[in-house]
Order: C-alpha cells, then structure tokens, then sequence
C-alpha cells in the first residue's frame, strides 16, 4: 500500500480540521511514543533527553556567533570560509549534515533565507524555527517578492542594495551575519550579542539598533 | 567522477516532475542561471527518499538566478538575486 | 506541469505572514523528538519523512498544522516499516482515553 492510500485511509480516524483538534495528536503521539517505548524501540529518557536538548538550543547562540565575527575579523573570515569549523571554535557543534553556511550582509548586499519546500533551518545554532519561516506565505512570498517581505518586517531597502534569496533546497543551512549597528564601538560582546536577535539572522530584518550611549557602563548583568 | 560543472558557468535546470521525492522546486524549472559555487559530492535525497543508500552520490552546487529572470513583474532596475542548491542531475549547460 | 502542494516557492495568492508565535504544546515537542531519536538511531531518515509528508493529500496538508504533519507522516513511515500496525496504534489510543475518562 503506497503513501497515498494510506493517508485516506486514517482520514477515517483523523479529523480534516486539524486547527481544532489538539486532543486527538496528543493521544496520536502519546499512543505511538508508549509503543514505540513498549516494543523497545526508543527509551522514554531518550525522549525526554531529546526535548531537553532541543529546549536549550536558542537563538543566544547564534548571536554569540554573530558578535565574535563582528568584534574578530579573522574569525568572521574563518566562518564564512567554513562555518561548521568556525562556530566549533565556540564549542558549538552544528552537527554532521547538514552543512552550515554563513552569508554576510555588507551595505550593498542584504542576505534572507529561506525553505520553500518545508522548513530547514540552522536548528543546530538557532533552536526552533519561527512558525512564521514555516508558514505557507513566507515560503511563498519570499522567493518572488522579498522586499514586500522585508517591508512586512519593518526593512525597506534602497534599489541599489542586492537583496539575495537563498533556498535551502539541499543539505546547506544558512545563517545570515547581519551587518554590525552604528554606534556599537563602545560595546562589549556580550553587549553585541544582545543587539543580535533571530530574525536578523535569517535576515527579514537587521540587528537591533543601540540603546543611546550615555557615556557611562551599566553595571555587568549578575 | 569530476563534477560536471564550476562556479561561473551558465546552467538551465531541467524541467520534470518524476514520481517519488526530489529537491528542485516547479518556480526554478527551465530558468537558467550560473554557478555560484560546488559544494561537493552529496547522497542523493530521492533515493534516501525511498529507503535507498543514496547512490551515486551527485555533486551539489549553489546556483544564482537573477530574479528579473524568474519573475515577469520583477523591476527591471533592481540587481536583485535568488540562490539555490541543485543536484548535478537536474542541470544541463545552457 | 502540475506543481505539487508542498512546492510553494512563488505561490498564487499569498497572503500577509503571520507572525504570531505559538507555544509548542507537549506533544509537538514529542513528535519533534520522536523524529530526532528515531533519526539518531537510523531508523527515520529526514528525506524519507519530507517524502512522507508531501505524500499527504494536498487539501489536508494546506490545513493540518506543522506537527500535526509530522505525526501523520511519523506514523505512515513507522508503519511502512513494520515497526508499527495502525490496528496498534488505534487500539493504544483507546486505551488512553479509557484510562482518562
């Protein structure tokens, strides 16, 4: 029986109006985990180490990727000649596939990302993706009209930057360096990696701009 | 086996729908663009697909299309540039 | 040439993106790990769950939800495989719900 009829045929069981109905994958997945668990297949703690792992990827990470290639010219060129080598430096491992690729934004070039055959995404450095990356319009829209996309998230760009769409259709995952804000010289870091958010890194918008200088250090977080 | 192709080479992906699983979206079929750059040798994902081991292997490259050229309603005065990475397979030298 | 639902890179149509952001509910953290423990042990391979997922019916898969596609591709694989039977699966499901009402 092919992946087709087997699909109408749980459409017995699961109801087409998938929005409405969370009970039913709750039990779906609790009954194929207990199985899966009962026949010897997967452990309960591998399930459970599996969601903590994932839990603790966030998007700190790749912002602390970001902020050592802005304040490290050396490291940025080590990351965009070989990422995964780069960002092990770090003591992140992006894993063995897929590939990890750093795209850098410069005033003229602007980078975004995108799957539109289905999600990929640098998990390994950013944790989840965004249900927004995963939704049927971004995969859309991106593609064919970026800066109506860029708009939507507060970027206009001027004509003459070369906005450039990558679609991660293979093995590649890619991460987009956004461009380092004016009036950051004065920042540690670790500062810098605050002002490096998610979306930056797939690059629907820039970096966070600075909090106004005052001439004085705040005091280091406890 | 040499890859096929090298960055800075004009390419057309090949146009096809063949059953089972394949990376190569319907938006890039039939358009033509350049080499960015190989990746390099990767398991083939329609044959993963299916259960298979993936062989032969198919050297990955990024292609860079000019969006004017994949899109009628593109403005003509923007540089702007779509990139995609496509088995040897799917391309032909245009 | 017949483009297929999950091949949506230009698609008529879109809308505005919806940048609301859900917090994932138990479940769809389980069926994400399901997938990752299941790939770590060779026994789900990520382009045979892509396969399994654009096999769903295009109208449902235009209305399930992230997961909810994952877990009816999850359970079609194991399936396939003969890891699982849906008669199983059915009968476990029951079984929560008893034990629950």
């Amino acid at each position: 029986m092919d992946q087709h009829d087997q699909s109408h045929a749980h459409d017995r069981h699961a109801p087409i109006q998938g929005s409405t109905e969370d009970t039913y994958y709750e039990q779906r997945t609790w009954a194929i985990q207990a199985l899966l668990v009962e026949k010897g297949i997967v452990t309960a703690e591998e399930i459970r180490r599996q969601i903590e792992t994932v839990e603790a990827r966030t998007p700190a990470d790749g912002a602390k990727v970001i902020a050592r290639a802005w304040v490290d010219p050396a490291f940025k060129a080590r990351l965009l000649r070989d990422a995964k080598s780069a960002v092990a430096e770090l003591g992140y491992d992006s894993g063995e596939a897929p590939v990890l690729v750093a795209l850098e934004n410069t005033p003229k070039v602007h980078n975004v990302v995108v799957c539109t055959l289905c999600s990929c995404y640098p998990r390994a450095l950013l944790g989840l993706p965004p249900d927004w990356y995963k939704s049927l319009n971004y995969r859309s829209r991106v593609v064919v009209d970026p800066r109506s996309v860029l708009k939507e998230f507060g970027l206009e760009l001027e004509p003459d930057v070369e906005v450039r769409v990558y679609d991660s259709s293979a093995d590649m995952r890619y991460l987009v360096i956004p461009e380092r804000p004016a009036g950051t010289e004065h920042l540690s870091e670790a500062e810098l990696a605050d002002l490096v958010t998610r979306d930056s890194m797939i690059g629907v918008t820039n970096a966070r701009a600075p909090e106004p200088y005052s001439g004085r250090k705040a005091a280091a977080p406890a | 086996m040499a890859a096929k192709f090298q960055p800075g080479d004009r390419v057309r992906v090949r146009v096809g729908s063949p059953p089972g699983h394949f990376r190569t979206p319907a938006y890039i079929q039939g358009k033509s663009g350049v080499i960015e750059a190989l990746h390099g040798a990767f398991a083939n994902p329609e044959s993963l697909a299916l259960g298979g081991d993936g062989r032969p292997s198919q050297f990955l490259y990024q292609v860079r299309f000019e969006q004017t050229h994949l899109w009628p309603r593109y403005p003509n005065s923007l540089q702007d540039k779509l990139l995609i990475d496509i088995y040897e397979h799917w391309l032909e030298s245009a | 040439m017949q483009r297929r639902v999950h091949d949506r890179g230009g698609w008529p149509d879109a809308g505005p993106i919806d940048r609301v952001e859900h917090v994932y509910t138990m479940w769809e953290r389980q069926t994400d790990a399901i997938r990752g423990v299941l790939g770590g042990k060779g026994l789900l391979r990520t382009d045979e769950l892509r396969r399994a997922i654009e096999s769903i019916e295009p109208c449902r898969y235009e209305q399930l939800r992230y997961y909810e596609r994952w877990l009816v591709a999850i359970e079609a694989l194991l399936i396939e495989k003969g890891l699982l039977t849906r008669e199983e699966i059915d009968r476990k499901m029951e079984e929560w719900v008893t034990c629950r009402s």
